[in-house]
């Protein structure tokens, strides 16, 4: 087999395979949105829970953030390597991770969205006669939702780059070829693979992203355009 | 005006914690049913944090307080809040609500049909001037002054019979701010609701104020009497240096020019020979006339511009010296010291009635 390297004739990208394998490609495209998805919901399901808690008792917000902000530097590979032991080689490996990574995003951008809701808003809201419960949902939250979807927006992108990594405890979706594309690297089909498996991740990301945006004007009409 | 209590503080104090001074000490304050008080002092002096407590959003450290005969603290919070009207500077707006949500917000918290709602929302749109059409816009699409008349038809919505408002003109302009202090003097006479308004500037506590509250640092309650008593006596040498040196002028701001103070003026007509209108003018001891034509102010003819026979031939100038019957002396004297120095021509509804000069001014504000 002649590599990429020695041979300039040879193609870098096989376009026959990527015909060949579009049903392959579609399933771990759908893994790889499945596996997104979950922690995301997961994710921010624990980060509400996590910012309720912050905002009832503030003191707990410096350890919350501690805890999570370590998860966040734990390099992914040597989290999955740890779990790999004791949950398997499971979805469940793989969403403890994956989540792992979204609290501190989710936790600082709901406790921040939360506390920037502009005080006279919150006097004005006291002075009419809500009760606590009322303003939180009807007036704060509200009015912290740009910058909540702003950190799920940036969770979700990187949650979708951190998939690839599941490949090495066998799942990943997309990222199962890059990791396959590294084994065979010299071959085209390899570098195929990668194109393939990165390309597609890429625009995953992209099209998540801007999906994000869409839902963020329609949640919040009032906010005047023009803004970021 | 009856004198109900509506509104009665008895010897409330307030103390921040870790705090060692009094934000307010021990003042007592009552407010009678359908009047404006005005809290006024120098910052550090408790206006806001008295204001505050009124409707719990601040709880005094000791003394009690009545609400339309209850003790603020037989009901929880929220509800003593729901039926008192809340206006602050900033007005506080929801950013995310329409301004027809935001008017019917108390409504909401009421629980309120939506028939009712609805027609309430429009009957407080009309009568704070702000345009239906703008009822299904968000808050950021106004203007300042809009927002602020928003805030009050918020503050109005279930019909409370206390309004709270915590310098509820500090955000907008001059201009502004003086149009919507007359339109709160005008909306009180339709809706006689017991004010308590906050503000740090005596000029709009004497135009607004039935009854004005001066309170030093600390919240020691100087002087509570009506803006004329306290320019005419003011109770001690702080309430006077707060007042200004000017508080003989600004007691003009409480004057409207009365019947007898409007003389005959130094009028001429069409048909008036030229040398007829000089002699006018002589008599008046001025070198110009006021032209008044089916008893309205036409202009003003110089003595320089006389020309022919009659006043119809001579040159016409805009006469800018006119006040309505209805102003202050403050703002006839205004007037009257921006033009020509001596006299103002008087208009009701339009119509010539006669002028007023400085000489009455004066003579009035010496009685």
């Amino acid at each position: 087999m002649i590599s990429v390297a020695q041979g300039s004739d040879q193609p870098i990208i096989v376009w026959d395979w990527i015909g060949r394998n579009l049903g392959n490609i579609l399933d771990r495209t759908i893994e790889h949105l499945v596996l997104t998805a979950i922690a995301i919901v997961v994710g921010t399901l624990l980060s509400v829970i996590l910012t309720l808690l912050a905002l009832r008792w503030r003191r707990s917000y410096g350890p919350i953030t501690w805890v999570t902000g370590l998860l966040y530097t734990i390099p992914s590979l040597a989290l999955f390597t740890f779990l790999v032991p004791i949950t398997g080689l499971s979805v469940l490996t793989a969403e403890i991770g994956l989540v792992s990574y979204t609290l501190l995003i989710l936790v600082r951008n709901m406790v921040t969205g939360i506390d920037e809701v502009p005080q006279e808003v919150v006097d004005a809201a006291k002075g009419m006669g809500y009760t606590r419960r009322g303003r939180f949902w009807k007036i704060e939250v509200p009015l912290a939702l740009p910058v909540i979807i702003n950190g799920i927006r940036l969770a979700t992108v990187t949650v979708i780059g951190l998939v690839t990594v599941t490949s090495l405890i066998g799942l990943g979706g997309l990222g199962f070829f890059i990791l396959r594309g590294l084994q065979t690297f010299s071959s085209p089909i390899g570098t195929t693979q990668i194109f393939v498996g990165t390309a597609l991740s890429i625009a995953l990301a992209v099209t998540a992203d801007l999906s994000l945006v869409a839902l963020e004007k329609v949640a919040t009409p009032w906010r005047p355009r023009g803004t970021p | 005006m009856s004198a109900t209590p509506m509104i009665q503080l008895k010897s409330v104090q307030k103390r921040y914690p870790g705090a060692d001074a009094d934000a307010v000490a021990h003042l007592d304050l009552t407010i009678d049913e359908g009047e404006i008080v005005v809290l006024v002092g120098p910052s550090g002096c408790g206006k806001t944090t008295t204001l505050r407590m009124i409707n719990r959003l601040a709880e005094p450290t000791s003394g009690s307080i009545v609400v339309a005969g209850r003790a603020i603290d037989s009901m929880p919070p929220h509800e003593l809040r729901r039926t008192i009207g809340y206006v602050i500077q900033q007005i506080g707006l929801f950013p995310h609500r329409s301004i027809a949500q935001n008017i019917a917000t108390v409504p909401a918290l009421l629980g309120w049909d939506k028939h009712r709602t609805d027609a309430r929302v429009i009957e407080l749109a009309d009568l704070v001037d702000i345009d239906r059409s703008m009822l299904a816009r968000y808050p950021s699409e106004l203007s300042g002054g809009q927002r602020q008349r928003v805030g009050v038809a918020r503050a109005l919505a279930a019909d409370p019979p206390v309004l709270l408002m915590d310098e509820p003109f500090g955000a907008v302009d001059p201009i502004v701010r003086e149009r919507l202090q007359r339109e709160l003097l005008s909306l009180q006479q339709r809706l006689q609701k017991t004010i308590v308004l906050v503000t740090h500037d005596i000029d709009e506590a004497i135009l607004v104020g039935d009854r004005v509250a001066i309170l030093n640092t600390g919240g020691i309650l100087e002087q509570y009497a009506t803006p004329a008593e306290i320019l005419t006596s003011p109770a001690n040498s702080f309430v006077a240096g707060f007042l200004g040196s000017d508080r003989g002028i600004k007691r003009l701001s409480l004057l409207t020019i009365e019947t007898h103070m409007i003389e005959d003026g130094p009028v001429v007509f069409h048909d008036t020979p030229t040398s007829e209108a000089s002699d006018v003018m002589d008599r008046h001891a001025l070198d110009w006339a006021i032209v008044v034509a089916e008893g309205r102010i036409e202009g003003s003819v110089s003595k320089s511009g006389l020309n022919g026979d009659t006043i119809a031939q001579s040159r016409m100038e805009v006469l800018d010296s006119v006040i309505e019957r209805s102003a202050t002396l403050k703002d006839a004297l205004d007037v009257i010291i921006s033009t020509n120095g001596r006299c103002a021509a008087v208009t009701e509804g339009g119509r010539y009635v006669g002028v007023i000069t400085t000489a009455g001014i004066s003579q009035r504000i010496s009685q």
